[in-house]
């Protein structure tokens, strides 16, 4: 099942085999290989409710969720019927069509506003990327020709700052620092930073929160605030980061921040690793926010476009 | 989510009223759903069905207990076979061999392994008087060596530095060389996050672990991992001779199922929980409320705790004194009782907190509940002393006057005086049946509670 070797994710050891599509087919091609065993496999199989249930099964361990799944199941026996369809083989395009259809709606690219700077706020719980998901998207954009400066708004854990600063100087592009003061402190003076210097993309960094931690989530919406106040059109984008590990605690996670901070697009990563990220099926149904960018790797390029097709090919394949 | 688990238990219930023994066919709906709140809890699926299959077994043939339902003694069955399966006890942290013992932390990306290495250095420094040394071999992530030393100097521990031109393997032989020579107790090895796929990567973590020897491997979890727990524990299982694990951020609202699927996979025991990322946010484990957590039974653990701390313990005491005692319960402790109940945040912050079982086929109406709850107590204020010890002298000219008195109407207190002849029999069954007994009882008693 593990059966192929990955490069080392060492930063000083990059090597970009063929641009991020290829990586991120290649990050993806990992699950491939391994649902081949799951949903892949059960297609060889005669229709019956004994195969249902194994496509049921195939779902939730791809953390699409029971309730998602029993809607695509659903959806799937009446048109089974409707079809008068008798090999499991001919539902297979149905159920991705279904995925894609459910996932399509949410594949839009980050756009960058003419409005300058365009302030972009990072937000998730703890260690689901956002450090690493800012040093990428600065590559990205610094190839599509923006200048960028990053905002280390994560004041409070140990190194955060240092982290980040790393991730500039990789980009070579400036970081906003504070000795002392918070998040919205630093975050206000990088707005400032970026006026003056006339840089196009502001990519703000905050510390990880759960929302259980009430606390932190009024925090984060006293950021938003102090945002607004110094840009009023700011902030243009609340990227919401998720661990494509997550289970349907993910879903949670989308409501809560969404709820707080009307979030305008979702960055999923770790998509080079086993976890599917189905999860993102049960977010399409109940809390369409559009998906940004998937991580597929800790390198500079990891970084993709989400694309709906491309993401259930993996799925399902 | 919470609701939806709550309320399938209730169903699991409902389902099995009436019956006198646990058979096939009367479990087999009850057992569907708890499958369901198993997979919505994120046990992975694999272990779901050998537990699902295991409780059936154990289940079948059980008579009921007049005093319970059927339901409830499933539930008992799964709650216990969930604890069991979690490991039943807390399992120490095993530190007994030469020193330096070592510790090595091994997980995924963001599982949360450096910021657990600094509560373990903690709490070896405070709660075991442990000469403890941290050090990183996490030569990839920006920063990482740099956090752990942060943490350190906060936490003041020793520290070991490294750097990113280092071999981790090479780094893990000079602390442990250090450790030696200035008489450490114990080496905490924090480590670059890894995928479990990544073949270079587990070797490389497989040789830290031959070259450290380490007492104690520590696989860290995130409490919020989905399905694909089943896999990288199997993966992390295969690679290193694991020790224990450590579930982290459970101070989120995630059911927390991945406990359970890693449990299952390594068969090695949680040994300790992160909550909170202050860096005295780590508790032992405690399988049977981990068990209550992932089946939604809610916390009853901590409603207990909480309502000694919230509530007058003297008042509460001289209450069960006078129900032991088979005293009358009258308007005075009733008013008590609902300024208690204001205390500890309203009937609904009370009612959450109880396992669905006991809440079944109640809904609180949050509005209603503190509104009414202040028109009860001033219709029992406008009574005298003795009316309130005797309420059978409350006649037609009585009522009147307590009603003037309260500016409500007289059949707003004889609905009152109906709630407590109620509550006064709950408090009859409290005496003997306990808590459950009087939450049901409660039912239909307080306005707002439906
Ligand atoms: N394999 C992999 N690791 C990632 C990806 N994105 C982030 N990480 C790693 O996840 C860990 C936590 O990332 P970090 O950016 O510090 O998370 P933050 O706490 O949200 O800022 C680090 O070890 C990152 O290198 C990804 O797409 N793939
Ligand atoms: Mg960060």
């Amino acid at each position: 099942m593990f059966g192929f070797l990955k490069k080392s994710p060492s930063p000083t050891a990059d090597v970009v085999p063929s641009g991020w599509i290829g990586r991120l087919s290649a990050g993806l091609r990992k699950s491939r290989q391994r649902l081949a065993a799951g949903v892949g496999g059960i297609f060889a199989r005669k229709l019956d409710d004994a195969w249902f249930e194994s496509l049921e099964e195939a779902l939730i361990e791809a953390d699409v969720g029971v309730k998602t799944s029993a809607h695509l199941i659903l959806q799937l026996r009446q048109q089974a019927r409707g079809q008068r369809l008798e090999h499991a083989q001919d539902l297979k395009p149905l159920l991705k069509q279904a995925l894609v259809e459910l996932l399509q709606p949410l594949e839009k690219p980050l756009e960058v506003t003419t409005h300058s700077p365009h302030i972009i706020l990072f937000v998730g719980v703890n260690g689901a990327g956002k450090t690493t998901t800012i040093g990428k998207l600065a590559q990205h954009l610094i190839q599509q020709g923006h200048s960028v400066l990053l905002a280390a708004g994560d004041t409070f854990r140990a190194a955060a700052v240092a982290q980040l600063v790393s991730w500039g100087e990789r980009n070579q592009v400036p970081v906003i620092t504070q000795e002392k003061g918070d998040s919205a402190a630093v975050l206000f003076d990088a707005i400032a930073a970026a006026k003056a210097r006339g840089i196009q993309v502001v990519l703000a960094d905050t510390a990880g929160r759960l929302p259980t931690q009430l606390h932190l989530m009024e925090e984060i919406r006293k950021v938003k605030r102090v945002v607004q106040k110094a840009d009023a059109s700011a902030p243009h984008d609340i990227l919401l980061v998720l661990d494509a590990n997550t289970g349907q605690n993910a879903l949670a996670q989308v409501r809560a921040f969404d709820d707080a901070l009307q979030l305008t697009g979702l960055v999923i990563t770790k998509l080079d690793g086993t976890a599917r990220g189905g999860v993102l099926a049960a977010i399409a149904g109940e809390r369409p926010v559009p998906i940004r960018f998937v991580g597929v790797g800790e390198a500079l390029e990891d970084l993709q476009r989400f694309g709906a097709q491309e993401f259930v090919d993996a799925l399902v394949e | 989510m919470l609701e939806q688990l709550t309320d399938r238990l209730t169903g699991v219930i409902k389902s099995l009223r009436g019956q006198s023994r646990l058979s096939d066919s009367n479990i087999q709906e009850a057992l569907r759903e708890v499958r369901i709140a198993l997979l919505e809890a994120d046990v992975a699926l694999p272990v779901v069905k050998t537990f699902i299959d295991e409780v059936r077994q154990e289940a079948i043939g059980q008579s009921v207990l007049t005093s319970l339902t059927p339901g409830q003694v499933l539930v008992g069955i799964v709650h216990q076979a969930l604890t069991r399966l979690m490991g039943e006890k807390n399992e120490a942290l095993d530190l007994a061999t030469q020193p330096p013992a070592v510790i090595l932390m091994a997980g995924l990306q963001g599982s949360g392994k450096t910021t657990t290495s600094g509560k373990l250095a903690k709490w070896l420094k405070e709660q075991q008087r442990k000469k403890v040394l941290l050090v990183s071999c996490d030569v990839y992530r920006p920063a990482a060596i740099e956090q752990l030393h942060v943490l350190a100097q906060t936490l003041e521990v020793d520290w070991f530095p490294s750097d990113l031109s280092q071999a981790p393997s090479a780094i893990a032989r000079a602390a442990l060389d250090h450790a030696r020579r200035h008489y450490h107790d114990v080496l905490i090895v924090d480590t670059a996050g890894r995928l479990a796929i990544d073949e270079a990567m587990m070797h490389e973590i497989q040789q830290l672990h031959a070259a450290l020897h380490p007492i104690e491997t520590l696989f860290v979890v995130d409490a919020m991992q989905g399905q694909d727990a089943v896999n990288t524990a199997r993966a992390f299982g295969e690679a290193l001779p694991l020790t224990g694990v450590i579930l982290t951020k459970l101070d989120g609202d995630a059911r927390g199922g991945a406990a359970l699927s890693v449990r299952h996979v390594t068969q090695k025991p949680v040994k300790f929980i992160g909550v909170g990322e202050k860096l005295t946010g780590l508790e032992a484990f405690h399988p049977e409320r981990m068990a209550s957590r992932i089946l939604g039974m809610g916390d009853v653990l901590s409603l207990i705790e909480e309502a000694h701390r919230t509530v007058d313990r003297v008042e509460a005491e001289k209450l069960a004194q006078k129900i032991k005692k088979g005293q009358g319960f009258d308007l005075e402790d009733f008013k008590t009782q609902l300024q208690q109940m204001k205390k500890a945040g309203g009937i609904g912050a009370m009612m959450d907190k109880l396992p669905a079982q006991l809440t079944r086929g109640m809904a609180v109406n949050q509005a209603v509940d503190e509104r009414s709850l202040n028109r009860i107590e001033g219709i029992i204020n406008a009574m005298t002393p003795t009316e309130r010890r005797h309420p059978d002298l409350l006649k037609a000219s009585r009522k009147r006057r307590v009603a003037t008195g309260a500016g409500v109407s007289v059949q707003e207190v004889n609905r009152l005086l109906g709630q407590f002849e109620q509550m006064q029999k709950m408090m009859k069954m409290l005496s003997k049946g306990g808590l459950g007994k009087m939450m049901r009882g409660m039912k239909g008693m307080i306005p707002g509670l439906h």
